[in-house]
């Protein structure tokens, strides 16, 4: 009884709080109360006997997926999220119109009865202890997919670092200064410099047309370019 | 004990909440936050079924998503920096072109 009490609660603040993420104008404000419904989603867990991931949702999403939203709502400097005109009024209301829907459809499919096989009494999970019970399952029957949760992880902080990269570091300067070099024809070191410190310093044609554009972009976007001795260094 | 028509409905509600804001938000962050409150749904439905048939499986599977979640989170984050660096706005429909 003590626990549906807690359950009824804490569902009541998930949903108020999950209403409010998207309702709110204020992404940082959005943003808090996304922690809160998360918060109260691990309160859930641990109601639903899942200790382990309780605990794992309060680490995972409220510390450290809603660290990185907040980084980057500041990071970005967001203003508000301001919304005006009939085609955005009309946008809003087909949105509002199909989630009525489909909470219809929903509501449908929770009030028939389905028959989902034998209710297991409630000791059968709890009794070795949730979180050795969950350690006992990934490494044995999901073994592998556990490894390859490793790989997906690996390959995510790559792209993140690769996507997130600004533009002047992810060598456009590096490529444009390499096609110079190698389209000089002389490797006199006093020449590669005169050429690297100005660009019209070298005749027409020695640079396809295309390396131009890209070295016209990378210098407009206030690329810094960097003397010939750090070349190697990169 | 509660009853698994509960958490599956509150799970329902959740997915539901996630789908409008996708809907209706227009801030790409904002929208971030909502697949987030869909995925976040659908663990519930896991853990709920995983308490009503007694099996350790569905938690397992929690897990795995979660796991997925963090990954599509600094994916997609890295994303819209990329992309207010370039166009100064994280607003979609401001965002309606594939050239860069």
């Amino acid at each position: 009884m003590t626990a549906q009490i807690l359950f009824a609660a804490l569902a009541a603040v998930l949903v108020v709080s999950s209403l409010l993420v998207i309702l709110h104008r204020n992404p940082v404000t959005s943003a808090l109360f996304l922690v809160s419904a998360f918060c109260s989603l691990a309160g859930i867990y641990l109601t639903l006997h899942a200790e382990f991931l309780g605990m794992v949702q309060v680490i995972v999403y409220a510390g450290a997926i809603m660290v990185l939203f907040l980084f980057v709502i500041m990071y970005l400097n967001l203003q508000h999220d301001l919304e005006t005109g009939v085609q955005t009024a009309v946008r809003r209301g087909i949105g509002w119109i199909a989630g009525a829907v489909l909470l219809a459809e929903a509501g449908l499919l929770v009030s028939k009865r389905w028959a989902v096989g034998p209710i297991a009494p409630p000791e059968a999970v709890a009794t070795p202890g949730n979180t050795q019970a969950i350690g006992i399952a990934l490494y044995t029957r999901y073994l592998f997919p556990f490894e390859i949760t490793s790989m997906v992880l690996l390959v995510a902080m790559v792209g993140a670092i690769v996507i997130a990269r600004s533009r002047r570091e992810r060598g456009d300067e590096a490529t444009v200064r390499r096609v110079r070099l190698s389209a000089l024809p002389d490797s006199d070191p006093r020449v590669r410099t005169a050429a690297l410190a100005e660009p019209s310093a070298h005749p027409e044609g020695t640079l396809a047309k295309g390396d131009r554009e890209t070295y016209e972009i990378s210098t407009s976007l206030g690329g810094a370019v960097t003397p010939p001795g750090e070349e190697s260094s990169r | 004990m509660i009853p698994v028509g509960w958490s599956l409905a509150l799970s329902a509600a959740l997915f539901t909440i996630g789908v409008v804001g996708v809907l209706v938000r227009r801030n790409a962050i904002v929208i971030f936050m909502s697949v987030e409150l869909m995925l976040n749904a659908g663990n519930l439905a896991f853990v709920a079924f995983a308490r009503s048939m007694g099996s350790i499986d569905g938690q397992v599977f929690v897990f795995f998503v979660m796991t997925v979640a963090a990954a599509e989170v600094a994916i997609g984050l890295a994303l819209i920096v990329n992309l207010f660096r370039l166009r100064e706005s994280v607003f979609v429909d401001e965002i309606n072109l594939l050239k860069g």
